[in-house]
Formats: C-alpha cells, structure tokens, sequence
C-alpha cells in the first residue's frame, strides 16, 4: 500500500510533465492537422535554456530560490516561444496546404536539425545541475522503514501544471484569442472570412505550445538533475502517446492521457523492469490507435471521399 | 510567397525595409541569445557558463544584411543586391575567416541572395509562386524521368565497371558499397511509400531484423551466407506481416507513429534481451561470405576450402572481397528496382498505386486493401531483410546502435526527397543524403545539422520530392506510350 502510494505520487508528477508537452502536441493537430515532430525538440530547448539561465543567476549571485525558480520559468518560456514561432514561420507555413508527408517530413528534419544544433552549440555531454528546491514531506511510514515522500518539488511540480491548466482552460474559453483558435480549428476558411487572422492564430498557437513545452523542460530539469541534447525525442513520443491516449485534439484529454502515461510508466517500472517501461509507453500507443483511434474523449472522426 | 510587379518608378520604401530586416534580426538575436552565445562548459567544479557574445552580434548582422538585401531585391534594386552578395561570397571564399562556419554561412548566404537576385532579374518578379515554381521543376523532372531510359543503362553499366577503373580505392568502393546499401533500402522502402502510399517511419526495424536473424543463424549453427540469406529476408517478411497486420487499417499520420512505436520496441527489445541479442554489447565475430560457398577470401583457409585467389590464379589482395561485397549488394540492389519496376504492371502493383490515389475509392472497386497493404509491407520488409544480412555480413559486427530511429529517417528522407515512387529519385537522393555528407568529412560535426536542415530546406522547396513529376505505369491502349516501356525495364531501365 506505501509503496503504491509513492509510485502513485511518482506517476502523477511524471505525468503532469507529460500533459504538458501532450498540450502542444493536441493544439497543433487540432488546428492543422499535422504532428509538430520537432515539439520534443522545443521541449529539449526548453530544458536548455532553464539550465542557461540557472547558470547565469548563479554567476550573477541570485540565490533566492522562489525568484530563481521564477526567473527561469519566465526566460524558459520566453526563449522557447520564440524557437517555437520560428519553426512554424521557417517548416511549416510555406508548406500549409501542400500535400500531407511534406510538412511530417519538414518536420522531422527540423527535429534532426534542432537536436544536433544544441549538440554542436552546447556539448554532447549530460547536463549535471545540482538539486535548486530539496527537502519534503515524509507522507506516512511502513513498519519496516519505508518511508512515503512527497518532495517539495512534486508539488510544485503539480501544483504549476494545475495552475496552467487553469489558465490555460480560461484563455481558450474566455479570450478572444482562444475564440479565434477554435474557430480555426473547425474551419479556417470561414474563420478567415470572419476577420480571424488564421496566421497568427497558429503562429501563437505554436508559441503557446512551445512556452507549456518550456515549462515541461524546466520542471524535468529540476527533477532529474540531468539533461542532453537527446531527451526530446523519448519525451516527444510519450507525449505524442499521450495526446493520442487522450484523444487527440482535445485538451483535457492531452492532460488526462499525461497522468495515464505516467502513472503506467512509474507503474510499470515499479512492479515489472525498468528496462522496458519505454516498451510499455510505445505498446499503449499501438493498442490505443488499433482498438480506440478516437482516444477516452475524442470526437470520432468522420471520414469524407 | 506573393509575387509582386516590380515598379522603378516608386522610390525605396526604406522604413519599410529596414523594420522588416530589423524585426528578423531581433528574432534572431532572440534565438542566438540563450543556447549561442553562452554556452554550457562543464569544469572540475561543475557546470559553468561561458559567453560567447561575438557569435550572437555575427550572428544578428548577418541575418540583418541578409533580410535587407532580400527587401531591396522586392523593392527594384536586383542588380545592386546581385553585386553585393556575390562580393559577399567572395569575401567568404577568399578572406580568411576565423570560423570555418562563418564561412559556409557568407558562401552558402551569398549564393541564394545572388540567385534569388539573378531570377529577379531574368524575369522581372521578385519571387516565382510555389505553383510556377513546381511546373518549372516538374518539365526538369519529366526531361530526367525521360532521359532515364538512356541514363539507366549507363548508370548500370558505369556501376558495374566501377570497381575495375582506376581511380577506384578501397575507400571509394567501401562508399560505393554505402551508397548502395542506401539505393537498395530506399527502393525497397519505395515500395511501401512510393507505391503503396503508407508512410512507414519504422522500416529499419526490418533492417534490423534481417541482420540480426543472419548474424545469429551465422554464429549460432554457423550456416554460411547463401543459405541464411533468403531465412533473413524470410524473417524480416514474417515480422512485416505480423507488425503489419494490426496496425493497416490506420491512415496517415498515425501508421507513421505507429510504425515508428514498432521500430523503437524492436531497438528496445534487442537492447535488453541480453541473453540472446547480446544487448548493447551486439554481436561480434559475424562471418563473411564466402565465395558462394566455393572459396574463401582470405589468404590460407582454414576449413578446407580454396582461396579465392588461388582458384582463380590472381595474386592475393584484400581488395578482393571488399570488390566481391560490392557486386553483392550491386546485384541485390537491382533485383529490388527489377522487381519494383515489373511488379508496377502487374495487377497487384496496381491495386498499390490505386490504392495510394484513393484509399475509398479503391475499396469500392473490389481491391482488398488489407492484402494488397499487407503485401507491400511484407514484400519491402523482405528487402529490408535482405539489406540488413548484407550489412551484417559486411560490418562483422552488429548492436542495437546501428537501428535508431534516425536511421529510419534518412531512409525516409531518400525516398520523399527524392520524389516518391521514382526509382531515380531514389537514387539521386541517395547521393545527396549519404554521398555528400561522405565528401565533407571534415565538417563531420555539421554533418546530421546540415541534413536536417537539408530536409526542411528541399521541402520547402519542393515539397513532392526532386523527380515527383511521373507518367502513370500502364495507360490507356495506345493513347500515349507508357515513358517505361517493357524494352528497358528488362534492360534494367530505372524509371
């Protein structure tokens, strides 16, 4: 039962991380329709430039952690929306509209791209940080000393993606830019005769996509303690999983397919082999696509000849 | 992308020039900031940073003198812009530059603002739209797809005395036998994109099993290669059926991550599975083929059998088997393109092309999507299988390394780049893809960024690969000759 628990607190913050890079992933498609390969690659960037700027606070001698926790978040989104926007400006706009594979392949190039630019830039080698935000709770205590603990970080870890989800939620439902994302993603020719500028609307969908990516890769930095060039691809895919799992397209469904990913993953590494946990994820995605392409709460799409 | 008239009589617009120069040249200052110009250096005492703002101010002038030059060349001043980037790539050419980069950057820069400035010039717009730009390719595309009945057989032949010529070294051929390797996974690969239309991101997975299937049979009951051969491919078609079977009646995008979701378990599986694939640590001590099981290649033999230098009377060389291995994979290759090309023609190759035009369409004319699908899977799943026992065979060594994701990638990318479902295109790509990177080895480093990049860049530019343009196989009686005849398909023609 305790170590349930644990692997239960365990799943839900790699889930959290999850959901949010799934985000990115449902918005695009929801609105062009294609996979943003390269979205790993952002979130990897986003790790990046948080290690940059922990680095440089530390040089500059700001070491109280809320103001370097909220320093980093704010240059992490901001640095990564704009490799987010650029990607779309650069790989995919000129290609709207052409045929299918080509903005897929356009887009794997870029992640190729993306991937060996941070190599050559910043070193092949991890990325070792030592821990910013210590300490927890010790939640209960079995019998023979194992200890159930709910670090500091998990929950800010949870308590951030709550918080952005919330205002996430708002800005789609509320504001006049989530009014003209929803209008693009059911038709943008007609959005487009609305007044809707359907460029910008995916331009900042992408940037938006790109900032919760950046967050992703910040909350990953402080968790793991070791980044390279490398783990976006891995990341990408699960939350590409995830985003499926949850039907994509749909923005609580990205969310609860993050917190399904993780938990199966901590799950998985908990009572079976951590060897293949990466198996399990990419097996979800087989069976979720073969048995229920629609997701837990996608809409069925209907197929038009 | 529009195309506007150009009018000299309206001045220089230069506020508007310069803000959208400006503009670009902040979003890169935004981009190189963090991950350019400081740069993480790990130290005895940990991580550090190390700022290198000299390249992000490089960095931002260069995109800013770029932008305004293609501003002017909107704006009527063609000739001038024409002048200044060519000066621009001189200086890179000659001056010595502190960067070999910065170098690649002011040529590679220079060029396509000349160009683009020179086509200004020619027709007097400033940009062509996608549409004028693609029928433009297109009648390129259509005069290299007709060459090809000549240009094959010279091709062929060409690769056929290749080895013989006198420019030809050990690292030439060992190239050669690369670049092969690529043509023949790319055609095979063809066969499932090209043809059938499914896009499979997970084909080294067939790859993979192909050469594992050959190195265990080798070390394990020490069967030669002309026997494990056809098993390789049989397994690899095996694993295509039943890695295809579930996941066919997915379209689009979803059977690509799916087929990518497989090639990652197999790579996974053959990570971990410790007691039979060796793990990470792979497979050493691959045996190498042998004369078709009638001689050796090394110098004295040691089970019996003659050397190969002995039975045919030359002197003992090394280059011998390397020579033999290249023929090996020469042949192999075109058994793939001699078969795509045939298969085109008969009804099953039809149903594949039928089938990738409509998906419906061909359902409601009685074609069993399932069969035909699964059969291009397993028939290119074969080749695969054959390519990976060659490569087994080849490098004497194999680990789950060699079957990463981005190796299905720059398959891929043979294939689309070079316009889908053109056996020529394949091969172009080909040398683009694998045999330029080859030429700059010194740029090892650049190598994977220019290939990405590469692949965004001939997208943008063509978006249904360098030879899309193709005349349907088989055509209505007599109406117009089909481009392939039968004559050179069986002269090993490449359409």
């Amino acid at each position: 039962m305790e170590y349930f628990l644990q692997q239960l607190i365990n799943g839900l913050t790699l889930g959290a991380i999850y959901g949010l890079i799934a985000i990115g992933y449902t918005m695009v498609y929801g609105i062009i329709g294609m996979i943003n390969f390269a979205h790993g690659e952002i979130y990897m960037i986003g790790a990046f430039v948080s290690v940059i700027t922990f680095l440089v606070l530390g040089a500059l001698g700001i070491t109280w952690v809320p103001l370097a926790l909220a320093l980093m978040l704010i240059f992490a989104m901001l640095f990564t929306s704009v490799y987010g926007w650029t990607v779309e400006r650069i790989a995919y706009r000129p290609l709207r509209g052409s045929q299918r594979l080509a903005p897929l392949i356009s887009a794997i190039g870029m992640s190729i791209f993306l991937q060996n630019y941070v190599q050559v830039l910043q070193g092949a080698r991890v990325k070792p940080l030592p821990p910013i935000v210590s300490g927890g709770f010790s939640v209960m205590e079995r019998a023979d000393g194992f200890v159930v603990s709910l670090s500091y970080l998990q929950i800010f870890i949870i308590l951030l993606t709550v918080a952005l989800m919330y205002g996430f939620t708002q800005l789609i439902q509320r504001t006049e830019l989530g009014r003209a994302q929803r209008a693009c993603e059911q038709d943008k020719v007609m959005a487009g005769l609305l007044g809707v500028n359907v460029d910008r609307t995916i331009s900042l969908t992408f940037v938006m996509g790109a900032a919760l990516a950046a967050v992703a890769g910040m909350m990953v930095t402080l968790y793991y303690g070791v980044i390279d060039f490398y783990i976006g691809f891995l990341a990408g895919v699960k939350a590409f999983t995830a985003a499926v799992l949850g039907g994509i397209g749909s923005l609580p469904g990205a969310m609860l397919g993050g917190l399904c990913i993780g938990l199966i993953e901590a799950f998985w590494s908990a009572y079976f082999t951590t060897e293949y946990k990466d198996v399990a994820a990419f097996s979800i995605l087989v069976l979720v696509l073969i048995f229920r392409p629609t997701g837990l709460l996608g809409r069925p799409e209907i197929e038009k000849v | 992308m529009t195309a506007l008239p150009l009018s000299r009589s309206r001045g220089i617009q230069w506020s508007a020039v310069l803000r959208e120069a400006g503009l670009t040249a902040f979003v890169a200052f935004l981009l190189t900031v963090p991950l350019v110009g400081l740069r993480t250096v790990d130290r005895p005492t940990g991580l550090t940073i190390d700022a290198r703002f000299d390249e992000v101010l490089v960095a931002v002038f260069l995109v800013f003198i770029g932008r305004l030059g293609l501003g002017l060349i909107r704006e009527g001043q063609a000739l001038l812009v024409l002048v200044l980037a060519l000066l621009a790539t001189g200086v890179g050419i000659v001056a010595p530059l502190p960067t070999q980069v910065l170098e690649v950057i002011l040529v590679g820069g220079g060029l396509v603002i000349a160009i683009r400035a020179t086509v200004t010039l020619v027709t007097n717009r400033s940009t062509l739209s996608q549409a004028e730009r693609d029928k433009r390719m297109d009648v390129v595309a259509a005069k290299v797809q007709h060459a090809s009945r000549w240009l094959a057989p010279i091709g062929i032949g060409f690769a056929l005395i290749f080895p013989f010529l006198p420019f030809a070294d050990r690292h030439l051929i060992d190239i050669g036998i690369l670049l092969l390797t690529y043509i023949m996974l790319g055609w095979g690969l063809n066969i499932v994109v090209g043809l059938a239309g499914l896009l499979d991101l997970g084909y080294v997975a067939f790859y993979a099993v192909g050469a594992y299937s050959y190195a265990l049979l080798a070390t394990i009951f020490g069967w030669s290669f002309w026997v494990c051969l056809p098993l390789a491919g049989l397994f690899a078609a095996l694993s295509g059926v039943l890695l295809g079977f579930p996941v066919l009646r997915l379209r689009g995008d979803y059977f690509a991550i799916v087929t990518l979701g497989f090639g990652e378990i197999i790579r996974i599986v053959l990570l971990n599975w410790y007691e039979f694939t060796g793990g990470p640590n792979g497979i050493i001590g691959i045996p190498r083929p042998t004369f078709f099981g009638i001689a050796d290649f090394t110098r004295t033999p040691t089970d019996g059998m003659p050397a190969f230098h002995e039975l045919f009377g030359l002197p003992f060389s090394s280059l011998q088997r390397i020579i033999f291995l290249y023929y090996v994979i020469l042949v192999l290759a075109l058994i793939v393109n001699v078969f795509t090309l045939r298969v085109r023609k008969l009804p099953l190759g039809r149903a594949w092309e039928a089938l990738r035009e409509d998906d419906i369409a061909s359902a409601s004319l009685g074609i069993n999507r399932t069969n035909a699908k699964l059969a291009a899977f397993a028939i290119a799943a074969m080749f695969g299988g054959f390519a990976g026992s060659f490569f087994a065979t080849r490098q004497g060594f194999i680990s789950p390394e060699s079957f990463t994701f981005i190796e299905s990638a720059i398959i891929l990318a043979i294939v689309v780049l070079g316009g889908m479902g053109s056996q020529l295109g394949v091969v172009i790509a080909t040398f683009l893809v694998i045999g330029l990177p080859e030429v700059f080895r010194e740029l090892e480093q650049y190598r994977m960024l220019a290939f990405g990049a590469g692949m965004v860049l001939i997208m943008l530019w063509r978006p249904r690969g360098l030879l899309a343009h193709r005349d349907p196989t088989v055509t209505l009686g007599g109406a117009r000759k089909a481009p392939s005849g039968p004559g050179s398909a069986a002269a090993g023609g490449v359409s």
